[in-house]
């Protein structure tokens, strides 16, 4: 308690009284993120900058409590969840963007900065930011980073560590460092490389340096609708086995549709069994031609329609309603559960088979909305909490969803994450001799276990006792 | 009924009831995707969580499962909401948070100290339901204000009771009291419209109300506007008081109701948002839960009556560059945006530049203005920042809140433009036109 106490006011010293929250009514909003995982945190600190998130580091040292770093708290994974208590540190007033250099086509970044801000402050200089989760309107740029993120347009840019040059961090014992830099490929290991995607276990990223993009002449954006899952699963192998590289290339099954379609009227056919989004971008006469490939390669795999979208408006519309896909599963059920497991492209047909068969196997409904040109899954399973045994059922589903895409050559996550949610799916993928070298990483860095514990790694604590459920808790997953 | 009686001390709901009366299926849709965070203007100020919408839904479900008390640090987070319902719009599952809100709000009762408590209750439950008390207290705000006692008092008070002060608007000369509860159309009837006098509107904008009578009539709308009538409850539900605001809306419900109009026509868009969620207000009145929905889809907006109908096309011109501020209740509660844009395009010599953000609260919210300046004024100075930004030469908002918290923007951070109300600009429009009778001199 003594320590507590001293915590408590070395923290306020440091922070101000106002953002260093200890009363339960405003502690237990960060218990979760995204995930339907949650943990009360003891401590939520809010700096404003990285001398005082380095202050909050030492003083969570010297009180030997774990720090548990927080963008926006969109993840999907519980990354975000103090699952052994501690300091949880909000780097939500981080949000200035600090520079925007369109010469050399850069952005300086706090890591509370919002990504679609990014693209926003850069759109002057015909610049974007690439990197465009469907959460890209809440999410940061620190929870990015440390979840590698994706999005649709990923497919033709790439994710998050293909556009991050450098990052400021603060280690265990409270020192400010940067890795990488203005300059691409600098000398020596690539340490900002393993800050990407190490949710939050090996230190606090607080600023990242990031590459921006010149926006495309021209872009357009075409709906195929399909009657049979097969078709088109079987179009994006051939789009992408033709070297076509989409901008994005979505699919969107029935139910996801009638998910989409109960909010508002946004142009999705009700009824079909699948559709694909896809964009092209690029230089005018590229986008012709690509547009005439694609629409020649649905027709042949037999999309019943194939059509492409007039205007600006129509484009907005139909990326409105992926994007807000995840969301409106709200609509359908009152909980629900994305995985988010890979599969190499060729294998898509028979993976989406399968996740149909386990979808009756189990006797559950599954919406699938996902990153096709990419292989990567988002079976979204729809279920009742409140109804018992149903959650076992789904846990076991996802589980099987998983095991079927590691079967078939892939992953167990494509871009939200291992957190705590994954820690002992991870096995599926590594062995113990894995696991061992990736822990030898992360004690150079993390030493004492202070940061994140309990997550990425696998522990004898299974999620289902981490699951501290009330009567009635909303599941919230999507990407 | 005495509507005095009931005031809730803070808690004294007790937690078993209070976590019955929060557990309400509204809070089952929120799948804690947070995609309202960034469009909430106090989570945008503050970098808060519990001052977010997913936080405070968070909270209530948290006091719904007893893990929390419903006590004062909660109410804070309720309280400091604006309920500007930005995070409606930016939902993708639908979930309502204003029904979440309001829940929390009449469990807490109404906030700050246990003076402004009473000081509100007094107000919701013996000034507002009767329009003749309320002006009584504007002829002596009037006064106050008026008679140099103002200038003399100011000085003497507590710097908050000051900052209160200077939000109070200032009273005009006379207020709204048509000649006849039934005016004619002008030209051809296309209907028969009833017509919301309201409570700041007839007190504060008797020429808004005239000037949205007159259009009406342009339009060929025989319009009604019953004497009996009463303000619609909205400033009680938004503070949790729902006592007098159920009776209140009873009264409205069986006067318009009974009067055979076509639409029930509202031109403040807090009172129109209220209106058209009756049905839920009085969702366990066996006796009246249907004609509330009937009433509800009676209620429309002046301006999303206007372009719905097809408005006449003005004829005079009305040169200025204006920029347009949507009211939260009409853009967010009502769903409300295209429509005020299609009347103003309609004005020759009008010139429209967005803003930036021009769904964003204003910070009037009701009476938030005072009951929070502060985090009212910050919101309230970025708004007027980006109205700087455009270079227009007046702000139009639709609503009697807005307006006045705009006024006070343009004098306290500038551009001090003036700020209209969209009926004003379309009444100014017909008066222009080349007959030479200035349709905006003409009482009604």
């Amino acid at each position: 308690m003594g320590i507590t106490v001293s915590l408590h006011s070395e923290l306020r010293e440091a922070l101000g009284e106002k953002y260093v929250l200890v009363e339960p009514e405003d502690v237990i909003v960060y218990e979760r993120d995204g995930s339907i995982i949650q943990v009360m945190p003891e401590v939520v600190a809010l700096p404003a900058d990285t001398a005082q998130v380095a202050a909050v580091v030492r003083a969570a040292k010297r009180a030997n409590v774990p720090i548990v770093p927080r963008g926006s708290g969109t993840g999907l994974a519980g990354g975000a969840v103090p699952a052994e208590g501690g300091v949880v540190v909000s780097l939500a007033r981080m949000n200035r963007i600090l520079e925007v250099d369109p010469r050399n086509r850069t952005a300086l970044l706090e890591a509370g900065v919002i990504n679609l801000d990014v693209t926003k402050a850069a759109a002057s200089h015909g610049l974007f930011y690439a990197p465009d989760p469907s959460s890209q309107a809440a999410c940061s740029i620190g929870g990015n980073v440390a979840n590698n993120s994706g999005g649709p347009h990923t497919l033709a840019y790439g994710v998050t560590t293909n556009h991050v040059l450098g990052v400021e961090v603060v280690l265990d014992d409270g020192q400010v460092v940067w890795l990488g830099g203005a300059v691409p490929d600098t000398p020596g290991y690539d340490l900002c490389g393993v800050f990407v995607g190490s949710e939050g276990t090996v230190g606090i990223v607080t600023k990242a340096l990031v590459r921006l993009m010149r926006t495309r002449e021209a872009v357009q954006t075409l709906l195929a609708v399909f009657d049979r899952m097969d078709a088109a699963t079987q179009s994006v192998v051939e789009i992408t086995g033709r070297g076509i590289i989409p901008a994005a290339l979505e699919m969107m099954d029935k139910v996801t549709i009638e998910a989409v379609e109960m909010g508002s009227s946004l142009g999705y056919p009700k009824g079909a069994e699948a559709v694909l989004l896809v964009e092209v971008e690029g230089v005018r006469e590229h986008c012709d031609r690509a547009v005439a490939l694609v629409r020649e390669i649905c027709e042949q795999t037999g999309a019943r329609q194939v059509k492409v979208a007039q205007d600006a408006a129509e484009r907005q519309r139909l990326w409105k309603g992926r994007k807000e896909a995840f969301g409106s599963m709200g609509r359908l059920a009152p909980h629900y559960y994305v995985q988010d497991g890979v599969v190499p492209r060729s294998r898509l047909p028979e993976i989406m088979r399968e996740v149909a068969a386990i979808s009756t196997r189990f006797g559950l409904r599954i919406a699938n909305v996902f990153h096709a040109g990419d292989g990567n899954l988002h079976p979204n399973i729809l279920f009742d909490m409140r109804t018992p045994g149903e959650l076992d059922r789904v846990i076991e589903a996802s589980d099987a969803i998983l095991r079927a895409c590691v079967a078939a050559g892939g992953s167990i996550t494509g871009e939200h994450g291992v957190g705590l949610e994954k820690r002992n799916s991870i096995t599926l993928l590594f062995s113990q001799q894995d696991l061992d070298a990736m822990a030898k990483v992360r004690k150079a860095f993390d030493p004492d276990g202070r940061f994140n514990p309990a997550k990425v790694f696998p522990t004898p604590i299974t999620c289902a006792e981490m699951r501290l459920v009330p009567a009635k808790i909303p599941a919230g997953l999507w990407i | 009924m005495d509507l005095t009686t009931g005031t809730r001390e803070r808690g004294n709901a007790g937690t078993r009831q209070a976590t019955s009366v929060l557990s309400i299926p509204e809070l089952d849709a929120c799948v804690h995707c947070g995609l309202c965070l960034n469009h909430c203007p106090t989570y945008r100020v503050t970098s808060l969580e519990p001052e977010s919408p997913r936080g405070r839904i968070h909270l209530v479900q948290a006091a719904s499962q007893g893990r929390i008390e419903p006590n004062e640090r909660f109410g804070e987070h309720i309280y400091l909401c604006l309920m500007c319902r930005a995070c409606e719009t930016a939902c993708p599952a639908g979930v309502q948070y204003g029904r979440i809100a309001e829940a929390a709000r009449e469990v807490l009762g109404p906030p700050g100290s246990p003076f402004a408590r009473a000081v509100q209750m007094f107000a919701f439950r013996r000034l507002l339901p009767s329009l003749r008390r309320l002006r009584w207290v504007a002829v002596g705000l009037r006064l106050y204000q008026r008679s140099g006692l103002a200038v003399l008092v100011r000085p003497l008070l507590p710097r908050r009771l000051r900052e209160m002060e200077a939000m109070l608007p200032q009273v005009p000369d006379r207020f709204f009291s048509p000649k006849a509860e039934v005016l004619p159309a002008i030209g051809p009837r296309r209907a028969r419209v009833g017509v919301l006098s309201g409570c700041v509107m007839s007190v504060l904008f008797a020429d808004v109300n005239e000037a949205t009578v007159r259009v009406l009539r342009r339009n060929g709308c025989e319009v009604v506007i019953p004497n009996a009538q009463g303000c619609c409850g909205a400033l009680n539900v938004h503070n949790g008081e729902t006592v007098a605001a159920k009776a209140m809306a009873r009264r409205n419900i069986d006067i318009f109701l009974g009067s055979g109009v076509d639409a029930v026509i509202v031109n403040a868009a807090g009172c129109g948002a209220t209106m058209k969620e009756y049905g839920h207000l009085l969702h366990d009145d066996p006796a009246y839960k249907e004609k509330a929905e009937q009433f509800g889809r009676l209620t429309k907006d002046a301006a999303e009556f206007l372009a719905e109908l097809g408005v006449v096309p003005p004829q005079g011109r009305v040169d200025l560059t204006v920029t347009y501020q949507d009211p939260c209740h009409l853009a967010h509660g009502q769903r409300v945006r295209t429509q005020p844009r299609i009347l103003l395009a309609s004005i020759p010599g009008l010139r429209l530049v967005e803003m930036d953000g021009s769904d964003r609260c204003c910070g009037s919210a009701g009476i938030y203005n005072i009951t929070h300046p502060e985090m009212s004024q910050t919101v309230l100075s970025e708004k007027m920042r980006m109205v700087d930004h455009t270079g227009a030469q007046a702000v139009v908002a639709p609503n009697p809140g807005c307006m006045l918290q705009l006024r006070f923007g343009g004098k306290k951070f500038g551009p001090n433009v003036p700020v209209y109300h969209l009926m004003d600009l379309l009444d100014k429009a017909y008066g222009n036109a080349g007959t030479g009778e200035r349709g905006n001199e003409e009482t009604i």
